[in-house]
């Protein structure tokens, strides 16, 4: 290595992958991850939004992480978005074509998928 | 795609409990579970709470578990990493929050230990992989480097260091930037740094800590030392004692080295550094500068007057600057954040901030980080807890065998080091041991005149003979044949000794004494005067002695009774049908072993 730049990509290049242990970011999005959720399919959701975190170069400041039972069985898998300093977003029944939809529209737009969330969902 | 890190402590405390073997279970876990792909295992170094190991801590939640078993390890996979359900019974909670409403919010940061501390040194221990060069730069890593070789000269570092006000680590705390400043101007064909990490104070272990877990700070640190005073060799002098420092410290300087971080020609600024480690056989005497430089010569471990002052002879006779571990450690946070930034923190005259290793009678042991002037009562009872089982605080100490103690009534003190000096104690590398009140301060001073003596390496008398002499006359008071005359002869040969021994080890080493004879004189006197132990420690002043009214004659003392001191006597007490028994003080070997099995609370030390 023979200059600052070298240096600068190494370290753009390893943020990414340490970033998850610098606590939370900006933005979290939660999935619940208990019996009810993931046989619910949960775990496609998850990895869809980990995935497009990570592809989308936002991950530091977005994380993604699981919870346990919400207690809302019924509209399993639940996912969660909390944002600092604004109310927090419950989406329900997701699947991982909904994932990216919410991905792209809440998270990077910053525009709630209304129709998937539980208010939405109730009736 | 990694959605989860699970760092395990790979620090000394947490190896010896079994760290390594969690880490197997770990990995065989996530690979029975298929999670290989979403879940990243991290070796680590101290995250401090040592007392709780072995550690592992699950991100991006922050989720602290403590004492972990591998037993436990299928368990936090199943329900944690694979089910989001956080394992509670393992999860340390110290935050004064409900254990539900941790989960999933509250990281490490909230607890009661950490909340209080400001990690400058101890940043990266317990966060990155101390064997991946990767994650350090990741961190901000040997960008201080690159700043000081691209954009500075050797004048602005150290002006920069010398604006932060950094004082020594390692226990005298002269200004860093001034001993760098000393050294600059003199010429010579090969100038030298040396960092000591011959950490030889029991109970401390921060520079261990440091090299344990995030040794690259301390090879950027030393380079930029040498472009600093124009010196092209640096020397790590560690313990052989510390074989996981060691190691790391070697993987590090080899991929330093490949990187080009270390080597000729860094960052293509025409400078050339390089570093090697030299093992030390574990004196304590090493410690000091001179003796640790003759040792690294190859020499036997002497000290040698000064002047000449390293920064003018030093190793090979040549300028060479000395720092210990913890001080490089702060050195590129200060050049990356600025000398103001450092300054900010602090008292007036003490900048910055200091690591302790808590220790002793307290709940929390473990290395923590925090301001300077942080007064003694919040590390004892805020940071460590208190002190356990209900027992009063006596005194702490500070600075290990070179230091002196902090009695209860000081505890308010703000700890930096004039405040330390003016009390008689020292910094020192910053052991902070906490005694209660079943501690004798005259058996502590024992205890750490016992260490130096042993340590002393006998080049002067003053040393050699002298603290034998204080040791002896400590035994003699601890024994009960102690007179008043001895406390004034002990004082007396104190100050002598600090007067005239030859280097920081004989001119410290009264310095227990003198500091429990100013805060605990009548401990003395109660020892030589009354004959009696008041915590109930020296054995030879003590005596356990039957209440005849409240035995039963059950006899299970006499049974304990090693050296069969026990017998059964004539009196039987009122409402009771045996006789009891009595204790020959003649032939009592002070063991206690009728105490602790008498259930009747008949026997009692006196």
């Amino acid at each position: 290595m023979k200059s600052l730049a070298e240096l600068q990509a190494i370290k753009e290049k390893m943020k990414s992958k340490v970033v998850l242990r610098e606590g939370s970011g900006e933005t979290r999005i939660v999935v619940g991850m208990a019996t009810c959720g993931i046989a619910a399919g949960a775990r496609p959701v998850l990895g869809k939004f980990v995935e497009l975190t990570g592809s989308s170069g936002l991950s530091d400041k977005v994380t993604v992480s699981q919870t346990g039972c919400i207690g809302i069985c019924q509209f399993e898998p639940v996912v969660e978005i909390f944002e600092a300093g604004k109310e927090k977003t419950t989406y329900v029944k997701m699947t991982p074509e909904k994932a990216e939809r919410v991905f792209n529209e809440h998270i990077k737009g910053g525009k709630v998928v209304s129709e998937y969330t539980i208010a939405a969902n109730q009736s | 795609m990694i959605r989860s890190h699970v760092l395990i402590c790979g620090g000394t405390g947490c190896t010896s409990s079994g760290s390594k073997k969690i880490q197997q279970a770990f990995e065989a876990t996530i690979e029975e579970f298929g999670l290989a792909e979403e879940i990243k295992l991290v070796q680590t170094g101290c995250f401090g709470l040592c007392e709780l190991g072995p550690v592992v801590i699950v991100y991006p939640d922050g989720t602290f578990y403590s004492h972990v078993t591998p037993e436990d390890v299928k368990e936090i996979v199943s329900e944690h990493l694979l089910k989001g359900r956080i394992v509670e019974r393992l999860v340390y909670n110290d935050t004064g929050n409900k254990a539900d409403e941790i989960v999933g919010n509250v990281s490490l940061g909230d607890t009661a230990f950490y909340k209080a501390q400001n990690r400058v040194v101890l940043r990266n221990c317990g966060v990155i992989d101390p064997e991946n060069i990767d994650e350090y730069i990741a961190m901000d890593g040997y960008a201080a480097l690159g700043k000081v070789l691209t954009e500075m000269t050797p004048d602005e570092v150290i002006k920069c260091v010398s604006d932060s006000g950094l004082r020594g680590r390692g226990g005298g705390g002269f200004p860093t930037g001034r001993k760098w400043a000393l050294c600059a101007p003199n010429q010579a064909p090969q100038k030298y740094v040396v960092c000591n990490a011959d950490e030889g104070d029991p109970g401390a272990f921060m520079d261990r800590s440091v090299l344990e877990g995030d040794p690259h700070c301390i090879i950027e640190a030393m380079a930029i030392a040498g472009y600093a005073i124009n010196a092209t060799k640096g020397y790590v002098y560690v313990r052989a004692e510390y074989p996981i420092a060691v190691k790391r410290l070697q993987i590090a300087i080899d991929q330093a080295r490949e990187y080009g971080l270390l080597g000729k020609n860094i960052f293509d600024s025409g400078f050339d550094f390089d570093i090697e480690i030299r093992l030390g056989a574990g004196a304590f005497v090493c410690g000091e500068e001179t003796a640790l430089m003759t040792s690294i010569e190859g020499n036997r471990g002497e000290p040698r007057p000064r002047p000449p002052h390293p920064a003018v002879k030093g190793l090979y006779n040549s300028p060479t600057v000395e720092n210990n571990v913890e001080t490089f450690a702060n050195i590129p946070q200060i050049i990356l954040r600025g000398p103001e930034w450092f300054a900010s923190m602090g008292t007036e005259k003490s900048k910055g901030t200091k690591v302790f290793a808590l220790g002793g009678k307290i709940r929390h042991t473990g290395l923590v980080e925090i301001p300077m002037g942080t007064t003694l009562r919040e590390i004892i009872e805020d940071i460590g807890g208190g002190v356990p089982n209900g027992k009063k605080f006596k005194a702490a100490q500070t600075g290990g065998p070179s230091g002196g103690c902090i009695p209860a009534s000081l505890i308010d003190t703000a700890i930096d080091y004039d405040n330390l000096t003016s009390l008689g104690c020292m910094m020192g590398s910053g052991g902070l041991i906490v005694m209660d009140e079943d501690t004798c301060m005259v058996d502590m001073a024992k205890f750490f005149l016992e260490f130096t003596v042993d340590e002393s390496c006998g080049k002067c008398t003053p040393c050699r003979v002298g603290i034998k002499r204080l040791l002896e006359i400590l035994d003699k008071i601890t024994k009960g044949n102690g007179t008043p005359e001895d406390i004034d002869r002990l004082e007396e040969l104190c100050n002598y000794i600090k007067a005239n021994a030859l280097c920081g080890l004989g001119q410290t080493a009264p310095n227990p004494v003198l500091s429990t004879l100013k805060f605990f004189r009548d401990e003395y006197i109660a020892h030589v005067v009354d004959k009696k132990c008041p915590a109930g420690v020296c054995k030879h002043l003590l005596s356990f002695v039957i209440d005849k009214e409240k035995c039963i004659g059950c006899g299970k003392c006499a049974k304990n009774c090693p050296a069969d001191t026990i017998h059964k006597t004539d009196y039987t007490a009122p409402g009771h049908k045996l006789a009891s028994y009595v204790i020959d003080q003649s032939k009592c070997i002070k063991c206690g072993a009728c105490l602790s099995g008498c259930k009747f609370g008949a026997i009692s030390k006196k």
